[in-house]
């Protein structure tokens, strides 16, 4: 007998086909849309990706990790290092940020990973802390007061200012677009059916052969890379870097942490869904001055206690929908219940 | 004689002023079914717990087939040979009871994940959980979640199979199917521990009996002998009419 095994379910099919249609609509928004929507539809972008990738690292590795604006801002200093010192385009740059910071993120996990649960949470963001305060010391990019990207670099990226904007624009649709891509096939892969048993139980994964350090450790590197990669981006777009805005724990970390734990922490879809609701609520109470945060507090406080698995956790318990096919399921057919002895007086 | 397959050699465990495991030694031969059991907090789930690597000793060795491996890890165990179900079960909640064999077959026994698929159906099959492959194992009741842990156990290919009380709650039809598919898996030359409270499904299937109170072993032998001994009588109290 032969087992046939699939991934897509009839709301996978229908999901895939929607993101399809949705990054179509999306990637020709430089022609429907003005500026405005393209710069906040970037920053939308660098919010999925930034909880998405946080989401791999607290929602399935289990590392709750509040000091990832440690990579975010070592990948703005590291464009604005490569533009400035070296003159390399900083489109180069970013993906060379990502390689960098995964190098940084070995040495750096080896310490933090040997704190256990809050410590480690507290060690993650000491971490980003010395790296913010490195930061300040190099002169030659600022120090202190930050530094700004030299016109000539950013004339080099092309030479009209909507061309650029278009440029930037279609390079956070991509970067997004490849890092969920990257977490999908990730979570399909061995290595994402280790990670669903850590996300599910730590004890059970390593009692049936899963190598949990070695997993997390992997998990850490990897979204080192992606964060500080988008990172690049965000400040490219900004053209201006400073260590308290690039190493900000309230932006990189504080409100990605929102978007996660409202989406739906360990599901792919959840920081998607949590990024859309965390911008909906700030383009329409961002008026109201510090009301805003107050709002966002009592939102997070009511999802944690009426859907604490957030609410793509909830759309999943009540309905069982799945956008990505990340599930494999036994496709039956001939197989008849009678066949299982111990099920045959189980009456149900 | 030829060397056990699992043994403790003078393991010590103690949580605060309680001790749990009291220089204990035990020695399981290759092929050999043994039964464990014991009044509640005698320190048996402990006891797997050493042998598959989540709770350190405070002092003795465990070791397989020979080798030493006190001090290593869970995961590492598993791929060895000793699998375990545990007693509360533990199944991976976001995940299909397919997919939850999936894992075991694929990290526990090192398979490649294509050419696990076949034997996780099958295995299934045999616990009885085949029509249930595409659901989210957190929506099995408690006895088929006890089938997964079993299943899943099955899964990771072990040499040592480490059973905590898979029969509790079962039928008596159910229990002689259970007793069936244990002996399928002697068969394939498994060696086998089972702690179990459903004390005629334990004698049904076992070589050996071994009683432990307050971390010790207190006998040990023929099941229907030490079923029958007056120091299993003097701690069963009323328990031992199961028997």
């Amino acid at each position: 007998m032969s087992v046939r095994v699939a991934f897509a379910s009839r709301s996978s099919r229908v999901g895939m086909a929607l993101c399809a249609v949705g990054i179509v609509a999306l990637a020709a928004a430089p022609f429907w849309g003005g500026r405005d929507d393209l710069a906040l539809l970037s920053e939308v972008y660098a919010y999925v990706a930034l909880a998405s990738l946080w989401n791999l690292l607290a929602g399935y590795a289990g590392l709750v990790s509040v000091g990832q604006q440690a990579y975010v801002g070592l990948g703005a200093y590291i464009l604005f290092a490569f533009a400035i010192l070296a003159g390399i385009s900083p489109l180069w740059a970013i993906p060379l940020a990502g390689i960098i910071a995964a190098g940084v993120a070995i040495p750096v996990a080896m310490l933090v990973f040997r704190l256990r649960g809050h410590y480690f949470a507290i060690g993650t963001w000491i971490v980003a802390e010395v790296f913010r305060l490195l930061a300040a010391q190099i002169s030659v990019l600022g120090g202190g007061s930050g530094i700004s990207l030299p016109a000539g670099l950013i004339i080099a990226i092309a030479p009209s200012r909507q061309l650029r904007d278009f440029i930037e624009y279609w390079i956070a649709l991509a970067l997004v677009v490849v890092i969920l891509a990257l977490i999908l096939l990730l979570l399909r892969s061995r290595y994402g059916l280790a990670l669903k048993a850590i996300r599910d139980s730590e004890l059970a994964a390593t009692c049936n052969g899963v190598d949990v350090m070695r997993t997390k450790f992997l998990v850490y590197i990897v979204t080192a890379a992606g964060t500080a990669m988008v990172g690049a981006l965000i400040f490219l777009q900004r053209l201006r870097t400073s260590p308290d805005a690039a190493f900000s724990v309230n932006d990189w970390t504080a409100f990605v942490i929102f978007i996660a734990v409202i989406g739906g922490l360990g599901r792919i879809e959840g920081p998607i869904i949590g990024t859309v609701i965390f911008f909906v609520l700030r383009q329409t109470l961002a008026d109201l001055g510090t009301f805003y945060l107050l709002m966002l507090g009592v939102v997070a406080i009511l999802v944690m206690l009426t859907a604490p698995k957030g609410i793509w956790g909830l759309v999943v318990d009540r309905l069982g929908w799945q956008v990505f096919p990340l599930e494999r399921r036994v496709v039956l057919d001939e197989r008849s219940a009678a066949r299982a002895p111990m099920a045959a007086t189980d009456g149900r | 004689m030829n060397v056990p397959i699992l043994a403790l050699d003078k393991i010590s465990k103690r949580f605060g002023a309680i001790v749990v495991a009291d220089r204990v030694d035990l020695a399981l031969a290759e092929g050999e079914s043994l039964g464990i059991i014991g009044p509640n907090g005698a320190g048996k789930t402990t006891l797997f717990g050493i042998m598959s690597g989540t709770v350190p000793p405070d002092s003795g060795r465990v070791l397989y087939a020979g080798r030493d491996i006190t001090r290593m890890p869970p995961a590492q165990r598993c791929t060895m040979g000793i699998g375990r179900s545990f007693q509360i079960p533990l199944p991976f909640g976001g995940m299909s009871v397919f997919e939850n064999l999936v894992v075991a077959a694929a990290f526990g026994a090192g398979q490649r994940e294509h050419d696990a698929y076949e034997r996780c159906m099958e295995i299934l099959d045999q616990c009885g959980l085949a029509d249930k492959a595409n659901r989210s194992s957190r929506s099995l009741g408690l006895l088929d979640r006890k089938r997964l842990e079993l299943a899943r156990a099955l899964a990771t290919d072990p040499a040592v199979l480490l059973l905590d009380e898979v029969a509790g709650g079962l039928t008596e039809h159910e229990c002689q199917a259970l007793i069936e598919l244990l002996r399928a898996v002697r068969r394939q030359g498994v060696s086998i521990i089972w702690i179990e409270h459903v004390v005629h499904a334990l004698v049904a299937s076992i070589d050996r009996l071994l009683v432990l109170h307050n971390g010790a072993f207190i006998a040990e032998g023929n099941p229907q002998a030490v079923i029958r001994s007056p120091q299993v009588a003097e701690i069963y109290m009323g328990i031992e009419a199961d028997a």
